[in-house]
């Protein structure tokens, strides 16, 4: 997979500092779980929230903080040794199988028009994070957004004004970008896009990030 | 901090990953819990739920002690991303979707070169961040610890957003001349 389209500096930070609602860490996961360049970046973002604890004030801890802690530990079971990790042969990575309930074969579509067809992805109420199906071949209907939205390729590959993006490509795009999306010939296009919802999006770094997100 | 010292607590983890020994988690403990109840106090967490959920982060890390990777983080790193994930689940009450691993996974014997390097980077991207100057530092902090919107944020700096942005932008820049 060569992908040419990345995530910008501005939302690795946020989602490093876990200020992103959890459609837009769903797409930041899902690019990273297929891009090592992306990933390395976002460990240097990890390594300043590192520096910044290391330099911290300190908190007085409880009198019996160790005691309760070792209470904590003797009654937790030990935790799972492994993470999600990639399948051969699924079109999605781990993250977003978890929140599909499986692989492509388990999205439940419903028909938007023309032959697109959408689903809804549940996660908390800042954004909203939906996969698209779109036939190749075919423009996505009337494509209007309010705040920032992110398109990630998963199959297929799609143009608009901007350029061309296929499988792993991200798309940045601002309310000001008045786009329309046209899959290419050849396989079904399939995206997982998320949208901000409309004045709910107003952590620190997303809002300061909005004006330097168009590449 | 030396890079001594970032040994040291990558040495601690192992000896609670190997041999679950109270003694070395008693260290850690005592460095990283009151720093993590600073950070969750930073990001609104009233006392009690500060005590409780840097409690928790500890036995998290005794618990997910073998998943520590001395390549891929350094102790202080690792640290942050088990606190950071308690306090999107604690007060925001919110998931947060992580990347899937690499196909090769951690190894188990870490080459000691690889993990030397990333921590004398880790090391020098703390002093980088010490030596920015301080409007500039205290905002990035802010962005990591406070849960704050723009506008509490151009409340209390007084500063206009455009401000803001050109000089998280600038503190950015710095860091990676800083970490090449
Ligand atoms: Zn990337």
């Amino acid at each position: 997979m060569t992908i040419r389209h990345h995530l910008s500096d501005p939302l690795l930070m946020a989602y490093s500092a876990g200020q992103l609602p959890e459609a837009f860490s769903l797409v930041v996961a899902t690019h990273v779980s297929l891009c090592d360049d992306c990933r390395a970046r976002l460990l240097a973002f990890d390594a300043i929230g590192g520096a910044l604890i290391e330099d911290a004030d300190q908190a007085r801890m409880a009198e019996d903080s160790f005691e309760a802690t070792m209470a904590r530990i003797t009654g937790l079971p030990q935790a799972e040794p492994v993470r999600a990790s990639r399948i051969m042969g699924c079109v999605f990575p781990a993250p977003l199988r978890d929140y599909v309930g499986g692989d492509l074969a388990a999205v439940r579509w419903r028909p938007v028009g023309m032959g697109v067809r959408q689903a809804i992805l549940k996660t908390d109420t800042g954004a909203t994070a939906r996969l698209l199906h779109i036939p190749a071949g075919q423009a996505v209907p009337d494509h209007g957004h309010r705040g920032m939205e992110l398109t990630l390729v998963l199959q297929g590959a799609f143009r608009d004004t901007e350029d061309r993006f296929g499988p792993g490509d991200i798309e940045i795009a601002t309310e000001e970008l008045e786009h329309t999306p046209v899959a290419e010939p050849g396989a079904d296009c399939i995206c997982l896009v998320a949208t901000d919802a409309p004045l709910r999006f107003n952590r620190l770094i997303p809002r300061i990030a909005q004006p330097f997100l168009r590449i | 901090m030396t890079s001594e010292t970032e040994q040291d607590w990558a040495a601690l983890l192992l000896r609670v990953r190997d041999d679950a020994d109270r003694g070395a988690f008693a260290l850690l403990f005592r460095h990283f819990a009151p720093r993590i109840k600073a950070f969750l106090r930073k990001s609104g967490a009233n006392e009690p739920l500060a005590e409780e959920c840097a409690q928790e982060v500890m036995a998290t890390i005794w618990h997910k002690a073998h998943m520590f990777d001395p390549k891929r983080a350094s102790v202080a790193t690792w640290v942050f991303t088990i606190a950071r994930n308690r306090r999107i689940d604690a007060l925001r009450k919110s998931r947060r979707p992580e990347p899937e691993d690499l196909p090769w996974g951690p190894e188990p014997e870490p080459d000691q070169a690889d993990a030397m390097v990333l921590q004398q980077e880790s090391r020098r991207l703390g002093e980088a961040l010490a030596q920015l100057p301080e409007k500039q530092r205290s905002l990035i902090e802010r962005a990591y610890f406070g849960d704050l919107s723009h506008t509490e944020i151009a409340a209390e700096t007084g500063l206009p957003l455009g401000t803001i942005k050109s000089r998280i932008r600038l503190a950015l820049e710095r860091l990676r001349h800083q970490m090449s």
